[in-house]
């Protein structure tokens, strides 16, 4: 009946310290990595085989081979439908595969629930921000650490058991609170946010966790761009610490900026890795956002060339004429 | 209209077993839907089977202490086996679930081939035996006691005793959800009743702590069970729908997710019940009858029910913007 | 999720064991009046305020079959089996009550009882402080009767019978026709989920509704059965509408949660049944006081009114079906139902399609609420608490939301509900019903005909 209570990893393990690869490091190790979809990495931290979720008889997902370089920030890119965010809800245990197999950290987790795979150190946070709104800012910090010995059931009735380990949770979620410029903020109820600023906190608390990897969905929808500069610092920052981040974009200049590598999905496939200097000249990418009628702004100057605009309109019109 | 008499019986209904176990079972109810936001609408099913549980073993000559803990069994057992479909689902598969489960516990209880066991339709009463193992632990002489304007038989049925003990078990049961709600592990369900992805997402085994609200509110309600019954008889009809949607009642008006209001709701509505019943029979109007005050109560219950829900959700001690209403 | 099934499967094994060691109990209990085809009986226990039983307590019942007092025994037990159907007034006499004891109400000496042949009533004296009853005082303690299920065809009002081929097909027959009265009810409140998301509890308020309202056009205004059927629908539809405009549709606009119309729903579920109590009272209702003329069809017997009742039901829910398949309308309605938003972006009167789909469910409810209190033989002001859970399980069991799960689910509750009494006693009949509908839920959430996305 006790809830599952993972035991604490030493608080500085992950974060800081040793495990920190350095940005020129990652740079090296990927440009030597082929520009093909299912790529190998030098260091990976997941490995996905054979991957494949359907809906109704459409595959929303369906991955051949992937691999994520451990320490870098990796940017899983595709137009409207490409099956991004179910890829991620697979590798959280959000969802259940219908085949494939596929490893974190060298162990084998497919078929995990949430739950543990949070625990095993994979943290994700929502494209719908799922700020607690009516518990408090420091509240929602709280929750997010991982080993309370007050989240038993009976350990919860003595206070003396878990209200050291409360006092350093506490202390360490201002910390957090404070390098996300949440600390004036920590009593308010998390729904009176802004939603760049539910955004942070969504990202502060499952720093909580102390995770080895961030998986974050859509990290920008939603935020008002006076804030964008600052989130990106707060991605950037986690990678500097030493975590691995997997995130899920729309906003290409955003994609261009902070990663170091990407990989492109379209109708449920990978089509293409690489780069975010090169990647948006390979024809398989182009493809896949303009045969998607893709909505926004891709972010490269190629789509301003006449030939590529006038190709979408042509593709554009048609799609009308045939409707 | 005999006034003195109809606001002794009401003040006497402030404290009367009943209405303590009424406040524990929205106690209970309150580990449910205020702490964790689960909608279980089979509470008075709980109340059922501790009652029977407690009363059957009473009647087969275990000492008070082994029946009370054979009614928290129940309970476990009822609380594992309906969260085992249901808690993985959508929060109103659970609420069609408990009130099914609660109605099946109630027609087999009442089915005439246990009539053996359970007494039937009839029931269990005070003759069968399962009083006894409790009253034999009164500490009082026999007789009654006058205490200012209430006169109540000290050791048997509806008596001081049992009053004693049920109000004690409503402070217990306030002060372990009072422990609760400030705790990690309260924390943890309030974050499940906001958003329970965000909570999996965070490494909480979502399931197991919902199953552990399930069951502990349960348990709740199964003692509700015995301070209902002990006064009076066990009966199955006597622990219906009715039953349920009047704890349910009770939480609103007292307030979710609050220590004392399944308290509060418990005495004011059980109170104001009494008030208008009284008055109604009382003013011996011709054109309404003693049934028809009942029912016309029990009217102003369910009216009671639908204007707090719409226009106070937070009860009377709730706080308004921290309020666990809207579920998913 | 296999753990689970093993534990219910454990469950299930349980209660079998239970039942079938209950069983002889049952058979050997002593029955001192038996209902049969020729026989009813009036009993009833009084019990003293601290739940002993009374004896030697005088209760005379009155009525058209003659008179009778009768005296408690030892075990407070009294009945009185009476030859002829009616209305029978039972009195008891205070005098003779143990020392010391008194009636609850000591204005209520005598109590009215419908007494049917081949079935029970009961009439209650409950005994204690005038006023101090306690809170749990049920309203259904005095002389209710909560409206019992007696099959208008012969010899399955027990359940001691052997499973023969006969009695499976009786069973088979007369679940249909309840599956199909019960389908009436739940395909409306399916389709108020399905369009607004609401699980109304008060949806078994309207089925008695229509039970209600027949049994006054043609008991107390006289008017011809069919008359008041239709009546009957036709208030039941205005009702519905009314309800909508005066209570849902304020809730939607002022953005009320759904939970929180829920549990409106419960309280209105409470003051429409308490309202219907206190103005007809807590006795039984016939809405029709012929006898029931039997017909055989094989190895079948049914009566004439239960066979009209059943192809009445399906044909409307057939015309039901086509409304919602071929009219403009309808297809709206279903629309609305897949993707409220979805329709209302695509030009759909949305509101407008919600106060149809109230209207048509509250009259469906109404016409299946005449139906189920002729199949009953009788109604009550309780009468659609009972009904209500049935509906809700077949609602669940065909998958939330769609019309003809819902259809499907009834026939299912229907069956399983008259076929269980086969292997269980009779008066859990309904518990089985239900149980299936948890099972469903273990193997198939979404269930029968539901679509998994809607499940969570």
């Amino acid at each position: 009946m006790s809830a599952e209570t993972p035991p604490t990893p030493a608080p500085d393990a992950r974060v800081g310290g040793a495990g920190v690869v350095p940005r020129e490091r990652i740079a090296k190790d990927l440009a030597a990595v082929p520009r093909v979809p299912g790529a190998p990495k030098p260091d990976p931290i997941i490995v996905a085989d054979g991957v494949r979720r359907s809906f109704g008889g459409i595959n929303a997902v369906d991955v051949e081979h992937l691999e994520v370089q451990r320490g870098a920030i990796t940017a899983l890119i595709g137009p409207n439908g490409a099956g991004k965010t179910t890829l991620f809800n697979l590798l959280t245990g959000f969802d259940k595969a219908d085949v494939g197999e596929w490893s974190f950290e060298g162990r084998p987790v497919h078929g995990r629930t949430a739950a543990r795979m949070a625990s095993a150190g994979m943290v994700r946070t929502f494209q719908l921000t799922k700020a607690l709104s009516r518990m408090t800012v420091i509240d929602n910090m709280r929750l997010g650490a991982t080993g309370q010995r007050g989240e038993n059931l009976l350990a919860s009735l003595l206070p003396s058991v878990w209200r050291s380990q409360e006092a350093a949770i506490t202390a360490r979620a201002y910390e957090l609170l404070e390098r996300f410029k949440l600390d004036t903020k920590a009593d308010d109820f998390a729904g009176s946010l802004s939603g760049g600023q539910r955004k942070l906190l969504e990202m502060a608390r499952a720093l909580m966790t102390h995770p080895t990897m961030v998986m974050l969905d859509e990290p920008m929808a939603g935020v008002n761009p006076a804030l964008t500069q600052s989130l990106l610092g707060h991605i950037t920052g986690l990678r500097d610490e030493g975590m691995t981040v997997l995130f899920v974009e729309h906003d290409m200049h955003m994609v261009r900026h902070i990663s170091d590598w990407v990989v492109v999905m379209a109708e449920g496939r990978i089509v293409a890795e690489g780069p975010p200097e090169t990647i948006m000249q390979d024809q398989a990418v182009v493809d896949a956002y303009l045969g998607a009628h893709h909505d926004t702004d891709l972010g490269d100057d190629r789509l301003l060339e006449d030939d590529v605009v006038e190709q979408y309109e042509a593709e554009a019109e048609a799609e009308e004429a045939t409707q | 209209m005999d006034w003195t008499r109809i606001l002794t019986n009401v003040a006497g209904e402030a404290f009367a077993p009943a209405t303590a176990a009424y406040a524990l079972a929205a106690i209970g109810l309150n580990i449910h839907f205020g702490m964790t936001g689960l909608l279980n609408f089979g509470q008075a099913g709980f109340m059922l089977l501790g009652a029977y549980a407690y009363a059957i073993t009473a009647i087969a000559g275990w000492p008070f202490f082994a029946s009370v803990i054979a009614a928290m069994v129940a309970a476990v057992l009822f609380g594992i086996l309906l969260g085992i479909p249901t808690l993985k689902l959508r929060g109103d598969y659970l609420s069609i679930v408990t009130i099914a489960a609660a109605e099946i516990v109630r027609i087999i209880s009442r089915s005439t081939s246990l009539t053996s066991l359970t007494g039937g339709n009839s029931g269990l009463s005070g003759g069968d035996g399962y009083k006894e193992s409790f009253e034999s632990l009164c500490p009082f002489p026999d007789g009654s006691t006058t205490l200012w304007l209430w006169t109540y038989p000290n050791c048997t049925s509806n008596s001081w005793w049992l009053r004693l003990v049920a109000w004690v078990a409503v402070a217990i049961g306030c002060l372990l959800v009072w422990r609760w709600m400030r705790s990690p592990w309260g924390r943890v369900l309030k974050g499940i009743r906001e958003d329970e992805d965000a909570v999996r997402a965070l490494g909480k085994n979502v399931y197991g702590y919902k199953m552990q609200a399930l069951v502990l509110g349960g348990i709740g309600g199964a003692i509700a069970g015995i301070f209902y019954t002990l006064p009076t008889s066990v009966q199955a009809d006597a622990m219906g729908r009715t039953t349920t949607f009047n704890i349910w009642t009770i939480l609103l008006l007292g307030g979710a997710a609050t220590v004392f209001g399944p308290v509060l709701g418990s005495v004011l509505l059980w109170t104001v019940f009494m008030l208008v019943k009284s008055i109604l029979r009382d003013a011996e109007l011709s054109f309404i009858t003693s049934t028809q005050s009942e029912a016309f109560s029990w009217m102003l219950v369910g009216l009671t029910l639908m204007l707090l829900v719409i226009f106070r959700p937070q009860g009377v001690l709730g706080d308004k913007k921290e309020l666990a209403i809207d579920v998913r | 999720m296999r753990r689970g099934t093993g534990a219910v499967t454990l469950l299930v094994a349980a209660l079998i064991a239970v039942v079938l060691q209950a069983w002889p109990a049952h058979a050997a209990a002593s029955q001192p009046c038996t209902p049969d085809a020729t026989t009813g009986c009036v009993t009833g226990t009084v019990k003293t305020a601290e739940g002993q039983p009374a004896a030697g307590v005088s209760i005379t019942v009155e009525g058209a079959g003659g008179s009778s007092t009768v005296t408690t025994g030892d075990d407070g037990v009294w009945s009185v089996p009476v030859t002829a159907a009616g209305e029978y007034t039972v009195t008891i006499d205070p005098a003779t009550l143990p020392e010391g004891e008194q009636l609850r109400d000591p204005s209520a000496t005598t109590r009215t009882v419908k007494v049917l042949l081949n079935s029970q009533s009961r009439a209650l004296f409950p005994l204690g402080e005038p006023t101090g009853a306690a809170p749990s005082a049920e309203p259904t303690q005095g002389a209710t009767t909560a409206p019992t299920t007696d099959r208008p065809s012969g010899g399955d009002s027990s359940a001691t019978g052997g499973v023969s081929g006969k009695r499976v097909m009786q069973q088979l027959a007369n679940g249909l026709v309840f599956g199909l009265l019960l389908a009436l009810a739940s395909v409306g409140l399916s389709l108020i989920y399905g369009t607004t998301g609401l699980s109304s509890f008060a949806h078994g308020e309207q089925v008695t509704l229509g039970a209600i309202l027949a049994y006054t056009f043609v008991q107390v205004v006289g008017m011809d059965l069919w008359l008041a059927a239709i009546l009957a629908t036709l208030c039941g539809a205005a009702s519905g509408w009314l309800q909508d405009a005066g209570i849902w549709r304020p809730l939607r606009r002022r953005r009320v949660g759904l939970t929180q119309q829920m549990i409106v729903t419960i309280g209105l579920s409470m003051v429409l049944q308490y309202l219907f109590q206190f103005l007809l009272g807590g006795g039984r209702l016939r809405i029709d006081t012929t006898n029931p003329k039997p017909v055989a069809i094989g190895p079948v017997t049914l009566t004439v009114q239960s066979l009209l009742s059943a192809g009445i039901a399906a044909a409307v829910l057939a015309a039901a079906a086509v409304f919602l398949l071929y009219t403009r309308t309808g297809r709206a309605t279903r629309a609305v139902s897949d993707n409220p938003a979805l329709a209302a972006a695509s030009g759909i009167g949305v509101e407008r399609v919600i106060r149809i789909v109230w209207t048509g469910a509250a009259g469906l409810a109404a016409l299946g609420g005449v139906l189920v209190g002729l199949y009953f033989q009788s109604t009550a002001w309780n009468m659609g608490g009972t009904v209500l859970l049935l509906m809700f399980a077949a609602v669940t069991l065909g998958g939330l939301g769609t019309a003809w799960g819902a259809l499907a689910g009834s026939l299912v509750i229907g069956v399983v509900a008259e076929m269980s009494s086969l292997v269980i006693p009779s008066d859990m009949k309904y518990a089985g019903a239900l149980l299936i509908l948890i099972l469903v839920l273990l193997v198939r959430p979404q269930g029968i005909l539901g679509r998994r996305d809607r499940i969570g």
